[in-house]
């Protein structure tokens, strides 16, 4: 109001500054936009303009600045586009059934590409092309979706391990290898270790809100307890894993249920020894990486559970230039590439790399221990639900559930196995989907909790 | 409470015209906000009770019967229930005292009123995230407790229910008192003095003073504090989820976790309306009081 009744001489210089502000902020807008998108395009690759990666990893913009790194160096004129689980899903399927794909390829865990086995092409050839890159038959089987042809090349993985403060080793029961533990092993070093602190618990899990606990228990607890994770969920091995995660608990910090990242405890010294996702231990080991090691999750009666995460890159039925897309999978694939996304955004090698040398101390240590928990003679693979989409969560509460009544509210075991084993069953008959490993795979059954 | 403003229209000046006529303008004055209503309450709504009980074969309860075995709901609505109960005298308490204090006209009153109003422009989340930096295990009460070599406390141990509710109290005390003390200060500032010089001069001493003069004049503005302070009480979440996660479910905490975490908005759905259905209640409650308590001093 003011300005309108100043004499036109101190607007027009007012308005000039705003102009040339805006031009400014506008050109530089510019610039910025242009180098994302068609950032190293003259670096080759990117003839006819940028490919589209759809993901729904490094969506957090300080990982998707990581991995877009990586994507210059390795895989020029890619446009990385992360989103979440739900645009994911809404943008392929609407996409491909209306047979207009703009995406060229995708990028997501298994779990979020097993539901679009139809909409994905065949990439057998692909595969048999990349052969002598060193798949994990493991990896190469999931990625045929439960049928015959491959339809994602395997991207990343993931897993999860125990990371330990060498404090703790002073507790270790004799006769031990902390490198290979069972349970019992796992169980009455937590005790010892609580007792020799002066009763403070030193062991934790991931029990907060936003923690991971819920994978420790679909994939280390309860495939070495009973060798399967739905099937047996209320059988009476379930009811041994869980009783024994109740005596565990015991043993535990008791603030565990406050514990998202297990990394931020450790690195306090509130956790002396806990199990996480390897990207939630990182920063554990800081600047003392002498002080730590990491080791393979401990063994129990029916063997060494252990989740993968693995994620592959998938194309959609009928996505352009097909040629470019092969391209940039293929130098994707490259083991530097794969080392450069290991040290940028802490996802393992699928194929096989030897570990580069500048290795941050930490990804190290759970390189070797990712490894020694995939290689032990003994390991169940398990794999995070697959083909529940938007209903992970709700399954991954039932197991929260479990320890919440179980460990916490001290109710019975049976009779709590069977209340969530009765929610789960209903959102399986929901939902219709065959089993995932460590259950028996049958395509056209549902799987069912018994 | 959501009719309100429709019953605030007066109707237009009488014109020697049909009733039909009449009627029109009022018509035309209330529609704006009949639309509104109807689109921002009444659809949602609608939408919100379908959601809660329909699944794929039509009408169900199924989502109720979730709700209610779910392990954290009836802890969620004890806690809530608890909360208000607790929180809510202690904090006309503390509003009340503080607005007095401020009538009496202190120094610095005006720096005084701005610090206190400033927990009203703090988010819930912002405010639970500074108070878990105070009770957290290695938090600043443990420093100064580690410091005066007093042994130190897990405040926010799931173990120690009296402490973690205790916290969410102290927090919430803070953030939301500040709410009821700036309606009541803006209802003091409307009671003329000459009152409470009146009672004086007929022999009043302060507590009769405040007891038979400024409180039933203060009443309206207690009324719509207390209304409002309620039923923003049912939706109170932010600050007991960054104290004490999951430990200290509260109901509007359910509903968010059913919608966002689990992704399933037909339980969630069937909690809000545990939510709605609570505040009404209670809506309905108070202004039954309001209209009881009118209507004998007519």
């Amino acid at each position: 109001m003011d300005a309108r009744q100043q004499p036109t001489t101190v607007v027009s210089r007012r308005t000039l500054l705003q102009y040339s502000l805006g031009t400014a902020a506008v050109a530089s807008m510019a610039a910025a936009c242009s180098a994302s998108t068609s950032g190293g395009g003259g670096a080759g690759g990117g003839e006819g303009g940028s490919l589209t990666f759809m993901a729904t990893q490094f969506n957090p913009v300080e990982e998707r600045q990581k991995y877009e790194a990586v994507l210059k160096q390795y895989a020029p004129g890619v446009a990385f586009n992360p989103v979440d689980q739900a645009v994911f899903s809404t943008t392929i399927k609407s996409q491909v059934a209306a047979g207009k794909v703009q995406i060229h390829f995708v990028g997501g865990l298994h779990g979020d590409l097993a539901p679009f086995s139809d909409q994905l092409e065949d990439l057998s050839s692909l595969a048999a092309e990349l052969q002598d890159k060193g798949y994990a038959k493991d990896l190469l089987d999931l990625a045929k979706l439960g049928g015959t042809q491959t339809k994602y090349i395997p991207w990343i993985q993931a897993s999860y391990v125990v990371a330990v403060n060498k404090k703790a080793l002073q507790w270790l029961p004799s006769g031990a290898d902390v490198n290979n533990l069972t349970y019992d092993q796992y169980l009455a070093w937590a005790k010892a270790a609580k007792e020799g602190s002066g009763g403070k618990a030193v062991f934790g899990i991931p029990a907060g809100p936003k923690g991971l606990h819920h994978r420790f228990y679909q994939g280390f607890l309860l495939p070495s307890f009973t060798g399967g994770q739905i099937t047996t969920f209320m059988n009476a091995d379930a009811v041994t894993a869980w009783t024994y995660m109740k005596n565990l608990w015991q043993y535990m910090n008791p603030a565990s249920t406050n514990y998202d990242f297990m990394q931020e405890p450790l690195a306090r010294g509130e956790v002396l020894v806990a199990w996480d996702h390897v990207a939630r231990l990182v920063g554990a080991v800081g600047d003392k990486p002498d002080d730590w090691t990491m080791v393979a999750a401990p063994s129990g009666p029916k063997g060494l559970g252990y989740l993968l995460v693995v994620g592959g890159m998938a194309i959609p039925k009928g996505a352009p230039d097909r040629d470019k897309t092969i391209a940039a999978i293929k130098s994707l694939s490259t083991p530097e590439a794969q080392n450069a996304t290991l040290k940028s955004n802490a996802f393992f090698p699928t194929v096989k790399a030897d570990p580069p040398s500048d290795l941050p101390p930490a990804i190290q240590m759970e390189a070797k221990a990712v490894a020694a928990q995939q290689s032990a003679e003994n390991a169940i693979l398990a794999l995070p639900p697959v083909g529940l989409g938007a209903k992970d969560g709700e399954v991954g509460q039932l197991y929260k559930n479990c320890f919440q009544e179980i460990c916490l509210n001290g109710k019975d075991v049976q009779a709590t196995l069977q209340a969530q084993g009765q929610q789960l069953n209903a959102i399986l008959a929901d939902l219709k989907v065959p089993c995932w490993p460590p259950d028996p795979v049958q395509p056209g059954q549902v799987c069912k909790a018994m | 409470m959501t009719a309100a403003p429709a019953s605030t229209v007066a109707p237009p000046p009488a014109m020697p015209t049909r009733a039909r006529r009449r009627r029109t303008p009022a018509l035309w004055l209330i529609a704006p906000s009949i639309v509104f209503m109807t689109l921002m309450f009444a659809y949602p709504m609608l939408v919100g009770i379908g959601e809660a009980f329909t699944g794929p074969d039509g009408f169900t309860l199924e989502h109720i019967q979730r709700m209610v075995a779910d392990p954290y709901f009836w802890p969620a609505v004890r806690n809530t229930a608890l909360l208000i109960v607790v929180l809510i005298p202690l904090q006309f308490v503390l509003a009340l005292t503080m607005a007095l204090m401020l009538r009496a006209k202190p120094r610095f009153s005006g720096l005084y009123f701005f610090l206190w109003a400033v927990p009203l422009a703090v988010s819930d989340l912002a405010a639970g995230l500074v108070w878990l930096a105070v009770f957290t295990d290695q938090g600043y009460l443990n420093s100064v407790l580690a410091d005066l070599h007093l042994p130190t406390f897990s405040w926010l141990n799931y173990q120690n229910y009296g402490t973690m509710f205790l916290t969410v109290v102290i927090a919430e005390l803070w953030r939301a008192t500040a709410l009821v003390f700036v309606i009541l200060v803006a209802g003091l500032q409307s009671i003329p003095k000459d009152y409470e010089e009146a009672a004086a001069v007929f022999g009043a001493g302060t507590w009769a003073s405040l007891r038979y003069v400024t409180l039933p004049l203060l009443r309206p503005s207690l009324q719509v504090a207390l209304i409002l302070r309620t039923i923003l009480a049912f939706q109170t979440f932010a600050v007991a989820q960054a104290l004490t996660g999951q430990n200290f479910p509260l109901i509007v905490g359910e509903t968010y976790r059913w919608s966002t975490a689990l992704q399933n908005p037909n339980v969630a759905s069937a909690i809000a309306l545990v939510v709605m259905l609570a505040s009404m209640i209670t809506a309905v409650f108070y202004l039954r009081l309001l209209r009881d308590q009118s209507e004998a001093k007519t």
